[in-house]
């Protein structure tokens, strides 16, 4: 299958640090793909690099397109959507602008799709952002993804800080949305992950140290002990 | 009445500098000291239109603030955008740029202040209260509602607007949204100078002349309602900018005339101890 995604030799420095030193692994056109890692392994990093976010060295292909080079406006435009790890919703701007901001060209635009699997947004459009809970705010970031066709998602720890009830509908509605698009997921909750995901990413000090199936990762409980400290 | 009228007026002329510079600070994170020159640009141009085309006052001041607006996107493409990012070289130019257009105004206006083109209406007085106060404040204050209004509508009902508010929040997030936010530089730096221009030829009919160095001490007072009303915010501008002004009036009337420009300072000082962030914190 050809990969959708193909990221090599990527590298970040920022001040003296190294972050990522030869970051390098593909996407699959559909699915899941997981990357995991401990924490300041360089996964968040990662997302920034192929989104342009922070600047870096090395090759990102998307489609066997070279987007590398183009700014993060551009590269997005290409396709990704992206759900950054602490959400960046716009505090003072209400749930409606935050969606309405979200639209890239001429649509349509998947409101149907947003309301459909978070009736809620609906309910809080006039709502500022910055008053909602941490799992609404989640739905937004998730809902500004979904509102275009994008070729593929980056999501960076959509489950991090939420309650349990609250991860569950995060999981149903990123399982639901992998059924249409990929998702590169940045995630440490390995439980969503063994649910959702098809394949794995592990990063370790900036560096990739395992690639492959989810299930082949998470049903080695020494294994993923060795590469995640858990099992 | 007096007083407070005139306190306005100066607040409104604040407001209209004062509004360019916390978006553009805001939006761009750009400390743009060459927005003085936007306002020398708009009073140039009015009173040389006036004098030398034979324009009448409205046409002369929408001259006036078409050449300013200009002389904005061109600083923005030519000189600011190479430096985003690059905060010592951004106020290394825009310092340099400010002290270089007043040396130009100089050398081709002259360093004398020149009597600026007063419609007559301006000049004449209104009774208010048993106040006589001269039109030039009702210009001044008018100019500056329809100024804060225009720019709210720009803010709240368009998408540029949406994208200005969002990228005073957060400018990388709106760039990972797809939107090319360089774009939102150069129109807050057209807003601002179209501002700052019209600023400068109300600040003539205001002073009644128009002298080379008017918009850089124009442009200190607008910094201080710009941190006052809390950087990057349009809303927190207009209060500052009439407590500004009123303050600034009412103790130089009631104390000394270097009292005021002292008591504006102390404002900020209160503020500043009081709310860090200004009146109205990092929000357009």
């Amino acid at each position: 299958m050809t990969p959708l995604l193909e990221i090599a030799d990527l590298h970040v420095r920022i001040g003296s640090s190294h972050i990522l030193q030869g970051v390098g692994f593909a996407v699959a056109p559909q699915g899941v793909t997981a990357v995991l890692g401990r924490n300041g392994a360089g996964k968040t990093t990662t997302l920034k690099a192929v989104l342009g976010i922070v600047p870096k060295t090395g090759t990102v292909r998307l489609d066997g397109e070279e987007i590398g080079g183009l700014p993060t406006h551009a590269i997005v435009r290409r396709g990704l959507g992206y759900a950054p790890e602490d959400r960046n919703v716009f505090a003072g701007l209400t749930v409606t602008e935050n969606l309405r901001l979200a639209e890239r060209g001429r649509g349509p635009h998947r409101y149907d799709l947003v309301y459909e699997m978070f009736p809620e947004l609906r309910q809080r459009g006039a709502q500022r952002a910055g008053t909602l809970s941490g799992g609404q705010q989640q739905m937004v970031a998730i809902g500004r993804t979904l509102l275009n066709d994008n070729r593929m998602l980056l999501v960076d720890e959509p489950t991090k800080g939420l309650a349990p009830k609250i991860v569950t509908e995060v999981a149903d509605v990123l399982e639901r949305a992998a059924r249409e698009v990929p998702i590169l997921l940045v995630e440490q909750n390995l439980a969503l992950v063994r649910r959702i995901a098809d394949h794995v990413v592990v990063i370790e000090q900036g560096i990739v140290v395992h690639t492959g199936e989810a299930d082949s990762l998470l049903s080695d409980p020494d294994l993923t002990r060795e590469l995640l400290g858990v099992a | 009445m007096l007083l407070a009228l005139t306190g306005l007026g100066l607040g409104a002329l604040y407001f209209l500098i004062a509004s360019g510079l916390s978006l553009i600070f805001g939006l761009a994170d750009v400390l743009n000291f060459a927005h003085g020159l936007f306002l020398a640009v708009g009073a140039y141009g009015t009173w040389w239109s006036s004098a030398h085309l034979g324009l009448g006052f409205v046409p002369a001041v929408v001259f006036g603030v078409v050449a300013g607006t200009a002389t904005a996107v061109l600083v923005e493409m030519l000189l600011i955008r190479p430096l985003y990012r690059r905060t010592i070289e951004q106020v290394l130019v825009t310092v340099g740029l400010s002290l270089a257009g007043v040396a130009l105004l100089q050398a081709g206006f002259g360093a004398d202040p020149l009597t600026f083109p007063r419609p007559e209406w301006a000049t004449g007085t209104t009774r208010v209260l048993g106040a006589i106060v001269p039109n030039d404040r009702f210009l001044l204050i008018g100019a500056a509602v329809v100024v804060l209004v225009a720019i709210q509508v720009f803010l709240r009902r368009t998408r540029f607007g949406l994208i200005v508010r969002a990228g005073v929040e957060d400018r990388t997030m709106v760039t990972a949204l797809g939107i090319n936010v360089r774009t939102a530089f150069t129109l807050v730096f057209a807003i601002g100078g179209a501002a700052a221009a019209l600023a400068g030829a109300l600040a003539g009919v205001y002073f009644g002349n128009v002298s080379p160095g008017q918009g850089t001490s124009l442009l200190i007072f607008a910094f201080i309602v710009v941190v006052i009303g809390g950087m990057g915010s349009v809303t927190g501008s207009a209060v500052a900018a009439v407590l500004v002004g009123l303050v600034q009036q009412f103790t130089s009337f009631y104390a000394a005339a270097g009292v005021g420009e002292a008591s504006v300072v102390l404002l900020l000082a209160v503020v500043l101890l009081a709310r860090p962030g200004g009146l109205a914190g990092r929000s357009a």
